[in-house]
């Protein structure tokens, strides 16, 4: 994968020491006089990064609170913001509803077989890719890179009118397939960084004692990339979970809706919104989500700026 | 973390001899199930959408009429009209705005974890790591119970700090309050990866070098325009083309936030008036020349994206 990040100037000697106050370290007269205000510094810089943190984290905590909440106190004129007295009544209410389960098997269907099939299916190309040399090859690398950009907003309606003629709106397959042609560029691109680290020469030495080269590839190679195909795995699975533009567009029967889908029809009908179990909803989809995120979170910026899910 | 952006010694582009004929054979046929699910999922539509944009393609052709090659219309049609004007610069307007906005948040706090304490910077990374994992719609949830007008914290929070007025305050009833917490949502969503990008890359930056910097005498400014700065500059330059991308594609905040208001047609973004022209009014013609133009204004980003993705070596 693309990682090192080597600044043009010369390499970086061990350095996860990052750059404490640059200037104010080192100057060498006055140091007395110094002091204070270096640690000023960090005292503000320490107060600012503190306000920003409890900022960003708000929208996090609001959910988890209002999830907890009764509905009376999520009612009351002044909000409530710890969840004292709370309930678990809402979690209850979205695990005991069958529109949810629908939901949720909708999604894990779609993301099982995009995760299969791009894995299998990108594991090939990036092989391809990686280990052969034929004419077109960097023009087909940069089409991987071009397809990643293109936004679901271009192509929907088409899709749309695709799937329609072939009877495959609000089916599994016909939502994995649109699924599947969004995550195999990544999956190509992030794979191929992995068997771009396995040394050529295993490959060789199994073919000099009578493997074949596809032997080779999935005797030797595949089992090496382990921590590859686990990301990868990772990043289709977390693209097709969080996936709603073309969910919307391809599944328009309610008894298809995935996750994302299911989450938005709390609201729009003309009930007083039901904020509690909006919440609980939020929470349930969110908690796989946070923890897969945590396992790949190294790899997250290569694998973004590849143009894999936001 | 990573990313980045060596530069390449200047291109000598050794020619690395092809694979033998057998070899060549495997890798086309190793590239057949992934280009081809592509092609059908993609290229397929593709293809068909441009075809559709060059026909009068509506509702009578739905039910069995067949369409009538009308050339460049739908695309004259759609570039003389005010509405689609007004799409594409509120389009336009905030993804560049959101995305300045971001940049800026995004590249001071990476900044600023590099100046306070270790137990606090780790804290503020864990948070930003929450804020990045979260899911699109559970934000979008989130955001929308904030800025609810009934019960929402904001509206409440204004009131008690003496805005009286904005108790009851209906964010999405008017385009500029509107455009303000879809804004704030996106920036909300984008910030951590900034952090994390920008923050990756000044931590490498060696620290003999800013000692050099101390020595002569730099303070803080100079030391970041002169050392810092062209140091974090590609990586900068990548993060904001790839922020551009993204803001651009914001169908999904803005359709869900679409839902609450009633002002559709004044807060139309390219998605969603893609969406209610083609799926919604069923004239697939228009809109599939809306959506042309809309790719044609990604990949033209876009290839800016990858001539400084593929820089660094492969």
């Amino acid at each position: 994968m693309t990682t090192v990040v080597t600044p043009p100037t010369p390499p970086a000697a061990g350095s996860a020491r990052g750059v404490r106050a640059p200037g104010l370290r080192t100057a060498p007269p006055r140091p007395a006089r110094r002091r204070p205000g270096r640690r000023g510094l960090a005292v503000v810089a320490n107060a600012v990064a503190v306000v920003f943190g409890l900022a960003w984290l708000f929208p996090v905590y609001w959910m988890l609170n209002t999830a907890f909440l009764t509905d009376r106190q999520i009612q009351q004129r002044i909000p409530v913001l710890f969840p004292v007295g709370g309930t678990g009544s809402h979690f209850a209410q979205v695990l005991s509803s069958p529109a949810f389960w629908s939901a949720m098997r909708m999604s894990l269907a779609i993301a099982l077989v995009v995760v299969l099939g791009a894995m299998v299916f990108g594991f090939f190309a990036s092989l391809a890719l990686s280990r052969f040399r034929f004419r077109g090859r960097t023009q087909l690398i940069v089409a991987v890179l071009v397809v990643q950009m293109i936004p679901a907003e271009a192509l929907f309606i088409s899709q749309y009118r695709m799937l329609d003629g072939w009877g495959l709106l609000n089916s599994v397959a016909g939502m994995s397939l649109l699924y599947l042609g969004a995550s195999i560029p990544f999956t190509i691109w992030m794979l191929k960084g992995f068997v771009d680290g396995v040394p050529v020469e295993l490959e060789e030495a199994a073919m000099l004692d009578g493997c074949s080269r596809m032997g080779a590839f999935l005797r030797i190679t595949f089992p090496l990339l382990g921590s590859g195909l686990v990301a990868s795995s990772i990043f289709a699975f977390l693209a097709s979970w969080n996936e709603y533009t073309l969910a919307l567009v391809a599944l328009t029967s309610d008894d298809a809706r995935t996750l994302p889908l299911w989450l938005t029809s709390f609201s729009g009908q003309n009930q007083v919104t039901d904020w509690g179990a909006i919440m609980a909803g939020s929470t349930l989809m969110a908690v796989p989500v946070v923890i897969l995120f945590m396992t790949v979170q190294k790899r997250m910026a290569s694998g973004l700026t590849a143009g894999a899910v936001k | 973390m990573s990313l980045v952006l060596r530069r390449r010694p200047p291109a000598r582009r050794a020619a690395v001899p092809l694979s033998s004929r057998s070899d060549r054979r495997l890798a086309l046929l190793l590239l057949v199930p992934a280009t081809a699910t592509v092609l059908l999922a993609l290229g397929y539509p593709l293809v068909r959408q441009l075809g559709m944009s060059f026909q009068r393609f509506g509702l009578e052709q739905q039910f069995g009429r067949p369409p009538e090659f009308v050339g460049l219309a739908n695309y004259s049609a759609m570039l003389t009209d005010p509405t689609f004007w007004a799409v594409l610069g509120r389009s336009v307007g905030f993804c560049l705005l959101v995305a300045a906005i971001t940049m800026a948040v995004g590249t001071a706090a990476a900044l600023l974890l590099t100046a306070c304490s270790r137990p606090v910077a780790v804290a503020v990374q864990v948070v930003m790591l929450l804020a990045w994992a979260m899911p699109v719609l559970s934000s979008l949830q989130v955001f929308q119970w904030m800025f609810d007008s009934r019960s929402g914290v904001v509206d409440h929070t204004l009131a008690a700090l003496g805005f009286e007025q904005m108790l009851g305050f209906n964010w999405f009833a008017q385009p500029s309050t509107f455009f303000a917490v879809a804004g704030l949502l996106v920036t909300w969503m984008s910030v951590p990866l900034v952090v994390f990008m920008v923050y990756a890359a000044v931590t490498q930056i060696d620290t003999s070098v800013l000692e050099a910097a101390a020595l002569d005498g730099a303070g803080p400014a100079q030391t970041f325009r002169h050392v810092v700065a062209p140091s974090i500059a590609p990586v900068l330059a990548l993060v904001t083309l790839l922020q551009i991308i993204w803001d651009l594609r914001v169908f999904t905040q803005f359709h869900v936030l679409q839902s609450n208001g009633g002002i559709t047609e004044q807060t139309n973004v390219l998605g969603t008036f893609i969406y209610q022209v083609g799926l919604a009014g069923g004239d697939y013609g228009s809109a599939s020349a809306a959506a042309m133009l809309l790719l044609l204004l990604t990949l033209l980003i876009a290839a800016r994206y990858i001539a400084l993705l593929l820089k660094e070596p492969a």
